[in-house]
């Protein structure tokens, strides 16, 4: 029996399919077996993140309506030998071809084969949102530090303590640091505070996801990706190892040392 | 970034940093977001409500109105009970 992890947030655009991929490879590096599913109907992307768009032949709804058997959609990542998975979303359906019954079976079935299932879930709070949670036994809330994110975030938690999913982990992604410093971002503190969650991970700003994302190649395999380190964190916090937050701390810059020069360091 | 704001900065002083702005923003928006509650559980509030007040007083249990009202900066929870009686015990 392994766990089947939702990923959500509400808010389209934070990183919900970068995390996903990422989290799912990382897991699947430290030697976990490990199956994606994407329940973003009508807007699959969690194959071309995960650069496996070219292989797909059937899709969710395929399995769920019974035109194959679940090992036929299944698309083996090459890169990991029989160890990471992913089951496409369909791309030319809506989020209503399915239903929170028949995500419930299929999660328990790959929860059978697989030490962890992984959903990536769509935007809003509707058909598509309770479709992917259904199925779920954890759950995992993206945001990013804007005020709109951590709002839909906010909303999100609250739906999923509703659906008894409780304890959601926070995934702060695109922090920049060097703003936070400078008091025109919210930092970590203001956002668990706010939200009143546990954090899972903080994911800095890196410009290697979208090199990594270009490529079709997840940034947990880029050593030297802060961004993939931190997936990297997150996926070794995920088996419940201990991972200290990692050090993002930057250069004072001009201000910083103007203040110190004149003696006003905090 | 105004001159003042410089200064501030320099000095150390942010209180008015864009962050801040947006910790309070957030703030006030999520008190108006949480506070649209379930008319399950708002009904739930008036029928424990109706339970308490009326070991004291009469009520037009059927006039009863229970809201949230929604104010620029707090969210009030607004009764309007109309009393048919007292109870003779607690009138003093």
């Amino acid at each position: 029996m392994g766990e089947v992890i939702v990923v959500t947030s509400g808010k389209g655009g934070v990183g919900k399919t970068t995390t996903t991929a990422n989290i799912g490879t990382g897991l699947a590096s430290l030697g976990k077996k490990v199956v994606l599913v994407d329940t973003d109907i009508g807007l699959r992307n969690l194959d071309v993140v995960m650069g496996l768009e070219n292989r797909i032949v059937y899709d969710l709804v395929d399995v769920a309506d019974g035109n194959c058997r679940l090992k036929q959609a299944l698309i083996k990542d090459k890169r990991f030998d029989d160890r990471l998975f992913l089951l496409p979303a369909a791309q030319t359906k809506d989020k209503n071809a399915i239903s929170e019954q028949q995500m419930i079976d299929l999660c328990n079935t790959l929860n059978e084969e697989f030490d962890y299932t992984i959903i990536d879930c769509p935007a809003g709070i509707e058909q598509g949102f309770k479709n992917a949670i259904a199925g779920a036994q954890k759950s995992l809330v993206v945001t990013t530090p804007e005020v709109s994110a951590v709002r839909d975030a906010d909303r999100i938690i609250g739906l999923l303590e509703a659906a008894d999913l409780p304890d959601p982990r926070l995934i702060i992604n695109r922090l920049r640091p060097a703003m936070v410093k400078q008091g025109d971002m919210m930092d970590i503190d203001d956002m668990i505070d706010i939200l009143a969650v546990s954090l899972l991970g903080v994911v800095p700003e890196d410009e290697k996801i979208v090199v990594s994302t270009n490529r079709g190649e997840p940034a947990v395999l880029d050593e030297m990706s802060l961004a993939g380190e931190a997936y990297r964190n997150i996926s070794r916090r995920l088996t419940g190892e201990e991972v200290p937050l990692m050090n993002l701390d930057v250069n004072d810059g001009l201000m910083g040392r103007l203040r110190k020069l004149f003696g006003f360091s905090k | 970034m105004s001159l003042i704001d410089f200064l501030q900065r320099v000095l150390g002083k942010e209180t008015n940093t864009s962050k801040n702005v947006a910790k309070e923003r957030l703030r006030l928006v999520l008190v108006h977001d949480r506070s649209s509650i379930s008319p399950h559980i708002l009904n739930a509030l008036k029928e424990d409500m109706i339970k308490v007040i009326s070991t004291y007083m009469e009520i037009d249990e059927e006039a009863l109105e229970v809201s949230l009202s929604n104010e620029d900066e707090s969210v009030a929870l607004v009764a309007n009970i109309p009393v048919v009686k007292m109870k003779r015990d607690y009138q003093g």
